[in-house]
């Protein structure tokens, strides 16, 4: 390791290596704060070859590595490995080409996820809007695939990407994709998005933008109870419109976000339902009134209309401050992601509704209602003996009730060091096995962000190739795959 | 020898029996893309999916469906159709559901839909070993696990046989209309092109076209309101300096655009490059005695060659280079004299390798017939 130290000083500079437990502590954690593991080196590489020369010192010591952007991720993805190196890509946030005759942005990883579509306006724009988008980096979003609240309509991440700069766990460097689509071979971007930086780390990414819709129409509707709420979504969705956004607020989150930002929602509402219509102005005037006369009939208690865009503002501002604006009516929060067939929603709200009953904890839910990606905020007190755990697993019975009704332990947040556990509940062996044939393709030796995604630690075998016995696999640490 | 397993089992026994013995498999469907990829010995084992033909789910207020991959893509679209919903990919020709993913086909609705890739949710395929292995799920909104269902989309069948297939739906929209615009100038279709790429309007298609010394323009416009954008995109294409009319029964218009990405005994190059490349790819079009249709927002286009054209092959290789041109349909002996994927070695390629190493080490699914020999 004393090696690998001055490696890793040689190639970034001593200001870019970071070795004080006390500076480490910055690197902790991502935006899951629940775990903390400090890691043996943070490094701060300022160029695309200077990550490849730290990825090839690590790999020349056997040392993993973990990838880390803005450190805004929900799952523990970025979370250090104890005896490993922690490869911090915030330096790298230059916007290196900004191709709007081929609507194409190549950002560095570091580059913020709202400053493509600033470098694309007012004409254009970048679809994916996680909700930390001002921070969160493209390389982040890239790893984890990020989504927003406009994902119903435009996609995720994954299919904005059109090529990559990966450097390989081996040092290896390949350019996946381009600005072009179709190009020959295996959809390696496709497998790349997502990954969860288990596959390696890219250096430059090529993203695609869109013109701006030419109209934006905005609703919020109150209900009494988020049953009406969600059958307002049905009918949406049922009369064959494909809504920019459609979220929906319970009664405790809207609760929360009204004491905190003010937005003018109704405190004892039971259910809101932001709608978005975007698109071409006569389509958008077309359907806009269909919407409202949707809510009309499942007992709407009033329809705020945004005039203007400070208007619409307003109506984002509650929905968008419902995680931070928690704090204000509980101690301490987790955030849960979980996804439903939408249709399954009242009576996975009604089984979520029994197990907050069951445990003593309060679920406010907070729910991207096109696609049926729920947030619920288990809220607890952690001065309170026995409280985290009884969270936690209330947290864990919420994803289970997501799976059973159809759905899948994770929309957006990703599997990080959080959910490997629940994987076992999605996929069977011969699943995870082909999930491993595409990590040992990409890294053999298990470096790149291990521990994580997979819910039990496995080596790949040499393919092909006579067997050599692997040094975790003799110390016990870890069994063959 | 054909195999026509009638369940998931029984493909992946088949599959793990032909690798187990050395030998080599295909998966068929309907064979209406078969001939793609690079010219190899024929297989041992022909894997069909005649048998794999049920519509397993479609949850219609979810707007998703798992299907069987031996589905014939016709009566997928009646079933759907008939709940007002469509899975949005419109390839030419007819063929299953598991040739369109294998192939990653697609047609002009993928201007606004996406391509096959865009669209799943999940997969089930059987691995040469016997593995069967679920990636995805049927949700439309899903991060967990990796997605081997991209990966598998436009493999050819080298990586295991797809069974299965979860996809997202779209509403079948309740008018459509289509501004054309027509020009002999490859410069003014360009730029008639780029100008409604660009704008703010909402195309469901944006086309274009070359043949006979005539370009054309195509934006097709779906929705509730279809005829008023239509009209804006028909003023923006004379602006352009095209002659512009508006198609109100458009479904010929765009059967046409389907059937230029193929050619029953001629020569078909799809063309990957960028927007600003069109006119380029216009032009070898028309400097080789072809016809083109391009998604012009995609910088993706279809060139046809006559069969005796193989020599112009090359000349528009290079024209369009470093764009890979990949040849689809063909005549046989063109077919075996010319690099089908047309693009050299990269450290892409090798990797693509190593991934083919891992899911198929025996070598049985379709050897030879990706870009590299994968």
């Amino acid at each position: 390791m004393a090696q690998l130290l001055r490696q890793l000083e040689r190639i970034c500079g001593d200001d870019h290596v970071v070795t004080h437990p006390h500076a480490l502590r910055t690197y902790e954690s991502d935006g899951l704060l629940q775990y903390h593991v400090t890691p043996r080196i943070a490094v701060l590489p300022g160029t695309a070859d200077e990550v490849r020369e730290v990825v090839v010192a690590c790999h020349g010591a056997g040392v993993p590595w973990v990838a880390r952007g803005a450190g805004s991720g929900l799952s523990g993805g970025a979370l250090p490995v104890e005896e490993g190196v922690l490869i911090v890509l915030t330096r790298l946030h230059r916007l290196l080409e900004v191709d709007l005759a081929n609507q194409r942005v190549v950002v560095e990883p570091g580059v913020t996820n709202v400053a493509v579509s600033h470098a694309v306006a007012p004409t254009h724009f970048f679809p994916p809007d996680p909700s930390s988008q001002i921070v969160c980096s493209i390389g982040g979003n890239v790893a984890e695939n990020s989504g927003g609240a406009h994902c119903f309509k435009y996609g995720f991440t994954t299919n904005y990407v059109t090529g990559l700069e990966v450097v390989l766990p081996d040092g290896g460097v390949v350019e996946l994709g381009g600005k072009a689509v179709d190009l020959p071979g295996y959809d390696l971007v496709g497998a790349f998005v997502g990954s969860e930086g288990t596959l390696g780390v890219a250096t430059k990414i090529v993203l695609r933008v869109i013109p701006r819709p030419e109209a934006v129409r905005t609703l919020v509707a109150f209900f009494d109870h988020t049953s009406e709420a969600g059958q307002t979504v049905s009918d949406i969705v049922g009369a064959g419109l494909v809504p920019g956004a459609l979220e929906m607020m319970d009664r405790l989150s809207i609760e929360a976000a009204e004491g905190a930002v003010h937005a003018g929602y109704p405190p004892d509402a039971g259910a809101a339902l932001i709608v978005e219509l975007d698109g071409s102005g006569a389509e958008c005037d077309a359907r806009f009134d269909e919407v409202v006369s949707l809510c009309g009939r499942n007992g709407a208690t009033g329809v705020r209309i945004a005039a203007d865009d400070a208007e619409r503002e307003l109506i984002w501002k509650a929905r968008k401050a419902a995680f931070a604006a928690m704090g204000r009516i509980s101690p301490n929060y987790y955030v849960q992601d979980g996804v439903i067939p939408r249709t399954r929603l009242p009576e996975v709200l009604e089984r979520i509704d029994e197990l907050s009953r069951e445990h003593g904890l309060r679920v406010a839910n907070v729910f991207h209602a096109g696609d049926g990606n729920l947030h619920p905020l288990v809220c607890y007190d952690a001065s309170v003996a026995g409280e985290p755990e009884r969270a936690e697993e209330l947290a864990g019975l919420i994803v289970a009730a997501c799976v059973d009704a159809g759905g899948s332990i994770t929309g957006e947040h990703g599997v990080g060091v959080d959910k490997k556990r629940y994987m076992p509940r999605m996929f069977g062996e011969g699943d995870l096995d082909a999930f491993q044939r595409l990590r040992c393709a990409f890294d053999p030796a298990g470096l790149a962000n291990p521990g994580k995604v997979m819910p039990t630690p496995r080596l790949c075998g040499e393919v092909p190739g006579p067997y050599r016995q692997h040094p975790l696999e003799a110390a016990g640490v870890a069994e063959r795959f | 020898m054909t195999v026509t397993p009638a369940s998931y089992q029984e493909a992946a026994e088949a599959l793990r029996t032909t690798a187990a013995d050395g030998r080599r498999a295909r998966v068929r469907g309907s064979g209406t893309r078969l001939h793609w990829g690079a010219p190899v010995e024929p297989p041992d084992v022909e894997l069909s999916t005649d048998r794999l033909d049920a519509i397993v789910e479609h949850n219609a207020g979810d707007l998703t469906a798992v299907v069987q991959a031996g589905v014939p893509l016709a009566r997928l679209r009646d079933e759907l159709a008939a709940a007002g919903q469509m899975l949005a990919l419109d390839p030419p020709g007819g063929g299953t559901v598991g040739g369109l993913f294998a192939t990653a086909d697609s047609g002009p609705l993928r201007h606004r839909h996406g391509a096959p890739r865009d669209l799943v949710l999940g997969m089930t395929v059987a691995l040469s070993d016997g593995t069967l292995a679920r990636s995805g799920g049927k949700v439309i909104k899903n991060v967990a696990g990796y997605d081997l269902a991209k990966l598998l989309t436009g493999s050819y069948g080298t990586l295991g046989a797809i069974l299965e297939v979860a996809v997202r739906l779209h509403p079948v929209p309740r008018t459509t209309a289509t501004a054309v615009g027509a020009s002999e100038d490859p410069e003014a279709v360009a730029r008639g092109a780029a100008e409604l790429t660009h704008a703010r309007i909402e195309a469901q298609c944006l086309d274009m076209a070359w043949a006979g010394g005539t370009g054309r323009v195509l934006a097709r416009f779906a929705g509730a309101e279809a005829a008023s954008p239509a009209a804006d995109a028909a003023r923006i294409l004379e602006a352009a300096g095209l002659e512009a009319a508006i198609e109100d029964d458009d479904s010929a218009v765009w059967d046409r655009q389907r059937a230029g990405q193929r050619s029953s005994d001629g020569i078909v190059l799809r063309a990957s490059g960028v927007q600003t490349q069109l006119p380029d790819q216009m032009r070898a079009a028309r400097d080789a005695g072809g016809s083109l249709v391009g998604r012009a927002a995609l910088g993706l286009s279809w060139i046809a060659l006559p069969g005796t054209a193989g020599a112009a092959v090359v000349d528009i290789r290079r024209a369009l280079a470093p764009a890979p041109c990949v040849m689809l349909d063909a005549p046989d002996e063109v077919r075996r004299q010319a690099d089908v994927w047309g693009v050299g070695d990269s450290p892409a390629i090798d990797l693509m390798r190593r991934v083919k190493r891992r899911f198929d080490p025996a070598g049985a699914c379709s050897p030879g017939v990706l870009v590299g020999g994968i």
